[in-house]
């Protein structure tokens, strides 16, 4: 019978209104925290809460009370602020030969410093535009010695577009919470939340920093 | 209990040194004022509650940041609307393009000067007060063509078009529908609609004009799934695509003071207006808040059609408003008069056959209407291309 | 007296709301009925194809993201077939079933977006958009969980996928596959049934077989006028010829038809996703041999699967070098859209809202 949809339609939204945990909006960077939301932080009963904190009460239900939940995000989630560790960093630039744009700029030691076999160059500079770089996490894939990750923070709004270039003092002084994209060691690693910790550099490499022999075998002979 | 005439006693008495036209005069201003700044008030509570509501049928949360549950809104709202650029199209008809909206709000607010809030809260009774909602309601259409045209602009050309087509056709069934009513209650005053229904409201014993009324509500003031006007898809904002800053904001105030105009007066013509339902008169509710109550609920069900349905195309829309609601509204006035006739005292009787004749008209419309377009054909692979062959 | 009326031409796009993204129609109108329609496109152009010529073979993944951005999942899958023809590398099976799970999900997603967008478009105040959202944010945060990225997935590489999938994907795929039916019957229920849509939509924009055929249309507007034909069966790639699925039909091929057509689809796709789980066995995902440089074989190869919105192929072509010599993009946006004229002139200009909306095009992939 003709009418019977637009009615099985009208439940369907009743439903949707009546359930109000189906309610799905992530507010970011932060939300109006309810009764309910306070109690559960106290771990308290809500209607016990409004008793023993009714100043506080009142403050929420004029939607005075703000709080802020973690956005929900994977440890692989491709985030800005590299993480880049200066001990595994060979200077090779494979980063650079295999970013689609061209936004890594390495330039290392000149002076004849640390050439010696099983040595790493010194990197006088090590700029990543952020400004122009799209996420694809390419450079990661590259790096032979999983010196390069992507980080975990997406908030780098800059006023200044040269700010946006990450330069090499400010990625060894960033605090090291690198993404798990393309680092699997790091996912084998139980709870493992960039959000939490900073990853000393002999943590976060597929083997231990490459002996002479190594290097020999690997890179020299072939 | 307080009412719109008590307080008028009190202005009149305090101004009692003065001649008395001027009195008359003079409180009568302070009331329509005070009326439509609570008119005003309310439009921008309730595009606040609209957006919230919608927001909750969508699993949303909607406007929320502003003062508790985000009621601050529409000042929000109202502020960035006001402090906007003015722009008028450098083609446009100024002058009309000016009187639109003004006309448009003027119009929506005067509906409601003889409007019964409760039992003695109207600002004046005449005796005609029924024909002149409808007129000045039919004046809406007017404004919206002026701003259409005026815009020199070919959606809003299209959108005013479409407006005049449709607000004129669905006039016809919403007077008709209201017949029915009158000849029962005696009275083109909407006060005397409101007494006549103390004992049954209208919805019951006419349920076809009720629903009738309601529909070519919907489709006056252009809402879903009707809101052919300024329908958002096709035709960007319709009349009011060129308008921005304030005459936009006050195109908008007008528009979201329709849906709370509409349930005003459903509820005072079909609801029994500020009489408390029959099973709950005990409880001590004054009548004006039986009155806002019962539109609240209104309006609340019109918001739930707003986010359900979708829209209708304008030659569907046209043809509704020909095919089935003028059959539908002429059918009710023809049943009431004959009831009038011979059944006149019998309520009982009236409310068995209207009921009764109202389900088998709907489920004659339809299956008129429906059963033919429902079927879905079983289909069939083209032998032009079929890889299983 | 005699009336003087003529017609009107009127621009719809770039700036329309229900213009799917910077498109443009010029059509005239007679009142509100359409005589004529002329597509104007190309204000999203960014040469994707010339990109590509100066990319190398993986590098290319990440623009292919960026054709068609609501089924980025199925570009790359595209691309990186063309790209193992070309090469004749070997992808591992484990591969297989991940890219067949993931551009399941990326159709599901996609059609979802159809849908949503279609409702907006015939005039329902965001609801059924807002659910299909709602729906389509999970399979997103599945997304999210295997490659880092929710709309950019840059996800798959020439011979395998980047890197293996986290236990929480199947976890959470598996609560995803538990919700999604009840899902789509709730937007089923809210959707189908309506007499409303059924009016807008019925023996709206008719197109027949053959007409169809001779514009080589592709996917669900294909199959909504009754032409049996589907890549996945008509010329399996990767693992789909181990798998049992139906082929959905439309009766007429109106507009309600490409909408079922849809609908039926997703829950297709969720029979094959959990055949896949169930068929999945641990494995390496990547081809090892394969650099990250890689070096094709000078010829040529074209491969076209079937994406959500029809036929998508990439033809590639080699001169030795380390990226295509051309790089050509069959996409199936672009030319689904050739029967638009005749699908909507005679009809309103409702009918030829709700007919672009069921064409279900991204300009992405129409400008590339």
């Amino acid at each position: 019978m003709y009418g019977l949809g637009l009615i099985k339609g009208l439940g369907i939204t009743l439903k949707n209104i009546l359930f109000l945990q189906r309610r799905n909006t992530t507010q970011y960077p932060d939300r109006k925290a309810s009764i309910i939301d306070l109690a559960k932080l106290d771990n308290k009963n809500f209607i016990s809460y409004a008793f023993t904190n009714p100043m506080k009460t009142l403050k929420s239900m004029m939607g005075m009370i703000v709080i802020s939940d973690k956005v929900d995000q994977h440890p692989r989630f491709r985030g800005e602020e590299f993480s880049w560790y200066e001990e595994r960093c060979t200077g090779c630039a494979s980063c650079a030969k295999f970013c689609p744009l061209g936004i890594i700029k390495i330039v290392t030691d000149q002076t004849g410093k640390n050439y010696a076999e099983g040595q790493n160059y010194d990197i006088e500079t090590f700029d990543i535009d952020i400004g122009r770089c799209m996420f694809c996490g390419l450079c990661v894939e590259a790096c032979p010695y999983d010196a390069l990750h992507m980080g975990s923070g997406f908030e780098e709004g800059q006023y200044k577009r040269n700010d946006l270039v990450i330069d090499v003092e400010r990625l060894k002084k960033a605090e090291k919470k690198p993404s798990t994209w393309f680092r699997p060691q790091l996912e084998q690693k139980d709870d493992y939340s960039p959000f939490d910790e900073e990853i000393a550099w002999d943590k976060v490499g597929r083997h231990q920093k490459p002996s002479k022999k190594d290097l020999k075998n690997k890179w020299i002979r072939k | 209990m307080i009412s719109f005439n008590t307080l008028n006693l009190f202005l009149v008495d305090l101004l009692s040194f003065l001649p008395d036209k001027l009195v008359f005069t003079i409180s009568g201003l302070i009331m329509s004022v005070a009326i439509c700044t609570f008119l005003i008030g309310l439009g921008s509570v309730y595009t606040w509650f609209e957006r919230r509501v919608i927001a909750r049928f969508q699993n949303r949360s909607g406007p929320n940041r502003w003062g508790p549950f985000g009621i601050l809104q529409p000042i929000a709202d109202a502020v960035k609307l006001l402090i906007k650029e003015d722009i008028i199209p450098a083609t446009a008809d100024k002058m009309v393009f000016i009187a639109a909206p003004i006309i448009f709000l003027c119009t929506t607010l005067l509906v409601y000067a003889f409007l019964p809030l409760g039992i003695d809260s109207q600002l004046g009774n005449i005796n005609v007060a029924l024909l002149f909602v409808l007129g000045i309601t039919s004046v809406n259409a007017l404004s919206v063509f002026m701003a259409g045209w005026a815009s020199r602009n070919k959606y809003a050309t299209l959108g005013a078009i479409r407006a005049v087509a449709m607000l004129i056709s669905y006039e016809v069934p919403m007077a008709i529908s209201l017949m029915g009513i009158v000849m029962v209650s005696q009275s083109l005053s909407l006060v005397g609609i409101v007494n006549a229904q103390s004992n049954i409201p209208f919805i019951i014993l006419q349920p076809l004009g009720a629903i009738t009324f309601m529909i070519a509500a919907i489709a006056e003031m252009s809402r879903a799934p009707f809101d052919m006007i300024e329908s958002e898809s096709e035709l960007i904002g319709g009349y009011i695509t060129e308008y921005a800053g304030m005459k936009f904001a006050v195109f908008q105030l007008s528009e979201f003071l329709a849906p709370i105009f509409t349930a005003s007066l459903f509820t005072v013509l079909f609801l029994g207006g500020s009489n408390p339902l029959k099973f709950l008169e005990f409880l001590p509710i004054p009548g004006i808040l039986w009155f806002a109550s019962k539109s609240f609920v209104i309006t609340a069900i019109l918001l739930w059609f707003r986010s359900t349905w979708p829209r209708l195309r304008i030659d569907q829309i046209m043809g509704f408003a020909w095919k089935v609601l003028m059959p539908a509204a002429i059918l009710n006035t023809l049943l009431v008069g004959l009831e009038l006739v011979f059944i006149r005292d019998n309520y009982i009787l009236q409310i068995i056959i209207n009921m009764l004749i109202f389900v088998v008209f709907i489920y004659l419309i339809a299956n008129i209407l429906g059963q033919k377009r429902l079927k879905l054909k079983e289909p069939v692979p083209s032998e032009l291309a079929n890889m299983d062959a | 007296m005699s009336l003087n009326s003529e017609l009107v031409t009127i621009n719809f796009g770039p700036q329309h709301p229900s213009m799917h993204g910077v498109f443009r129609l010029r059509v005239t109108l007679d009142g509100e009925t359409i005589v004529d329609l002329e597509p104007v496109f190309g204000y999203l152009h960014r040469g994707t194809e010339k990109l590509a010529e100066e990319r190398t073979y993986v590098q290319i993944v990440t623009l292919t993201d960026r054709l068609d951005y609501v089924a980025s999942m199925s570009n790359n899958l595209a691309y990186v077939s063309a790209v193992e023809k070309l090469c004749n590398i070997e992808v591992p099976k484990r591969a297989s079933y991940i890219r067949v799970i993931v551009a399941e999900l990326q159709r599901i997603a996609s059609h979802l977006m159809a849908t949503g967008f279609l409702l907006n478009d015939l005039g329902a105040f965001g609801t059924p958009l807002m659910y299909c959202f709602r729906e389509r944010e999970k399979i997103l945060d599945l997304f999210e969980i295997l490659c880092g990225a929710r709309i950019t997935l840059s996800y798959m590489r020439p011979g395998g996928i980047f890197q293996d999938t986290p236990q929480e994907f199947w976890d959470d795929l598996e609560l995803f596959l538990e919700s999604m039916p009840n899902q789509i019957d709730e937007l089923e229920s809210l959707i189908t049934g309506n007499e409303i849509v059924l009016s807008r939509t019925r023996d709206v924009g008719i197109l027949t077989p053959e007409q169809v055929i001779d514009a080589s249309l592709s996917g669900p507007m294909l199959r909504a006028s009754s032409v049996k034909w589907d890549l996945r069966k008509a010329n399996p790639y990767e693992i789909y010829d181990e798998i049992d699925f139906d082929v959905p039909i439309g009766a007429t091929g109106d507009t309600f038809d490409r909408y079922l057509i849809r609908i039926k689809e997703m829950r297709e796709s969720l029979k094959i996703i959990t055949q896949c789980i169930n068929l999945i066995k641990p494995g390496p995902v990547r081809n090892e041999d394969v650099p990250l440089i890689i070096r094709a074989p000078e010829g040529e190869a074209y491969v076209g699967i079937e994406g959500p919105k029809g036929e998508l192929g990439f033809y590639l072509v080699s001169d030795g070098g380390i990226s295509p010599y051309r790089c050509k993009i069959r996409a199936p946006s672009f030319i689904n859209l050739t029967l638009l004229k005749e699908m909507t002139a005679g009809g309103k200009i409702g009918d030829l809202i709700v007919n672009f909306g069921s064409i279900d095009i991204v300009l992405g992939e129409v400008d590339r």
